[in-house]
């Protein structure tokens, strides 16, 4: 599988009146085409901001960024943010309160000069359709919908530029457990049905568990364990990962069983 | 056995608008003894939050608020008082810790003033360099060691496990014989939530204070709870100790529940039903009636 997005020594330090915040240092890494990319860590390690360069929103302070093979300069084109496309952790405030989630859709479509015009209209219900809503939703304001409906909304407009890359913000540390367990099980279809690749951030190991194919795992702007889901729950390296593993609450004897075994080889 | 802390019986509230009523507590019955951490666990919108604003005697002042039933708090009715008398319970006997600690502290007041105007409550003639000592001490029961510094910041100023901390320090400021808290720690890291938990759980057990506390993980309630209640659009469908629970939920929806709950052992992401027709299941009880 070759990357899709290889990502090189990237740095950015935030200058601020007094000090400076090294929020990424010196992280390399590579997504490959169709797999999901985990960055987990605690509020400050890092991992938004690598969200944000890997958007665009503000330039490194060292390092580069390959997609598909071509740098990804500093300042993006329209191709580029067609490119890779964000879904955020609160659809309340992703979405626009005053347009109808229909026109935000259509909007990017018309941005991105997706499709004929007078087409753009149905794209918009079969988008709706794709993410479980039904198509007269596009008449309905952000504000009439539940969270998950939400949530979905906001996947549907992201996946509306057609782009192969999604960098997922935490898209469902807002909602409730059944709600996310719903919208997960959508994200991974669509994954799988448009060969998507994702970078999915979050703070629950248990999601990453269930949802991705190789974890990333940041502490203090640091790279600190990057390896396949598998290897990196059958056997941590790094002391933080155990720590965020075991701070995971747990339901049922196996996973007391497989936090236990953890604790026990931390002390050892 | 002594009398609970808090006895809801036949709880029912609807909401009347303007198209008609809405039922949205379909009568609930929940005790908590003295000292013991109550559980109620559902998603969003069926009726756990609305049954903790009742308790709080804050949905009472609402004029839309049908309610119907009764709240016993140490064996006073809270239904049948006025609201002044509600008003001088929370606070003092009943207090909350909500979701999200930083919009619910003040962000003008420095966290030392806030402390100062919570213990204002129990003891009117309070001055501010009493009530700054009490909050030192109260601040390193909640393993906030830079207490100086925390006391003389604004929430802003604070990170958000930081500000939970708080947030339950004050909670428990006039040693209430209840906490009540809703989704605490919904809105932080797992690492700080396990930690906020745990220190809750052991300061909570220190002061023997009651806990009506308000989830929609089952993960979390199981860390936390003596006694679950698992609420379905306004009923109650499952109650039981919560090794008994957990070891063999019974009711339906409390599977679904327990379903969607990611496992850190893999297995992929349950397939979760909108609804269900099983979900109405009548009620699932746990142990032996008897010992109520």
């Amino acid at each position: 599988m070759s990357a899709l997005l290889s990502i090189q020594n990237l740095s950015k330090t935030f200058y601020l009146d007094s000090h400076e915040v090294k929020a990424v240092q010196d992280v390399s890494f590579d997504v490959a085409q169709g797999e999901c990319l985990a960055i987990v860590g605690e509020s400050g390690s890092g991992k938004s901001t690598i969200a944000n360069l890997v958007l665009g929103i503000y330039p490194s302070t060292g390092g580069e960024m390959r997609y598909g093979g071509e740098a990804l300069p500093d300042r993006r084109d329209l191709s580029h943010r067609r490119a890779i496309q964000l879904v955020q952790q609160n659809p309340l405030s992703s979405l626009n309160p005053k347009r109808k989630v229909g026109a935000s859709i259509r909007l990017a479509l018309d941005v991105h000069q997706i499709g004929p015009s007078g087409q753009r209209n149905a794209r918009v219900g079969d988008l709706l359709e794709e993410v479980g809503l039904p198509r007269e939703f596009a008449d309905r304001s952000p504000a009439a919908l539940s969270g998950g409906q939400r949530q979905r909304v906001a996947i549907a407009r992201a996946l509306a530029c057609e782009s192969e890359l999604v960098v997922l913000d935490e898209p469902t540390s807002a909602l409730d457990v059944l709600v996310q367990a719903r919208v997960l099980r959508l994200l991974l279809q669509l994954k799988e049905r448009r060969n998507l690749t994702y970078i999915f951030i979050t703070h629950d190991l248990a999601v990453v568990r269930n949802i991705a194919d190789q974890v990333a795992v940041f502490e203090k702007g640091r790279l600190v364990e990057l390896s396949e889901t598998e290897t990196l729950f059958a056997s941590p390296k790094a002391p933080y990962t155990r720590n965020l593993i075991s701070a995971v609450p747990v339901v049922d004897q196996h996973e007391i069983q497989l936090r236990d075994k953890l604790a026990g080889e931390g002390h050892a | 056995m002594s009398a609970p802390t808090l006895d809801i019986r036949d709880l029912t509230l609807s909401f009347k608008g303007y198209t008609g009523t809405t039922q949205v507590l379909h009568g609930i019955s929940l005790q908590i003894q003295r000292g013991e951490r109550v559980a109620l666990v559902g998603e969003s919108g069926s009726g756990k939050s609305v049954t903790a604003r009742i308790v709080l005697g804050l949905l009472q002042e609402l004029k839309q608020a049908r309610i119907r039933g009764e709240v016993v708090f140490e064996g006073k009715e809270l239904n049948g008082l006025s609201n002044r008398d509600r008003h001088a319970l929370r606070g003092t006997k009943m207090s909350m810790v909500f979701q999200d600690p930083t919009s619910s502290l003040n962000p003008v007041y420095t966290i030392a003033d806030q402390f100062h105007e919570v213990l204002k409550r129990t003891r009117p003639d309070i001055r501010s360099d009493q009530s700054r000592d009490l909050a030192e001490t109260m601040l390193q029961d909640v393993s906030i060691t830079e207490s100086k510094r925390v006391l003389d910041s604004y929430a802003f100023q604070l990170s958000g496990g930081m500000n939970q901390r708080v947030m339950i320090a004050m909670a428990l400021a006039n040693e209430p014989s209840m906490l009540i808290a809703d989704e605490p720690g919904t809105a932080l890291d797992v690492t700080v939530q396990a930690q906020t938990l745990k220190l809750m759980h052991n300061l909570v057990e220190k002061h023997g204070t009651s806990v009506l506390f308000i989830s929609h993980n089952l993960g979390v309630v199981r860390e936390f709870a003596d006694q679950v209640y698992v609420i379905y659009k306004g009923k109650i469908v499952e109650k039981g100790r919560t090794e008994q629970l957990f070891a063999a939920p019974g009711h339906p929806y409390t599977r679904a529940l327990m379903a969607a709950v990611p496992r850190i052992t893999g297995g992929g992401v349950a397939e979760i039903e909108e609804t269900s027709e099983s979900f109405f299941e009548p009620m699932v009880v746990h142990g032996a009636e008897a010992a109520e």
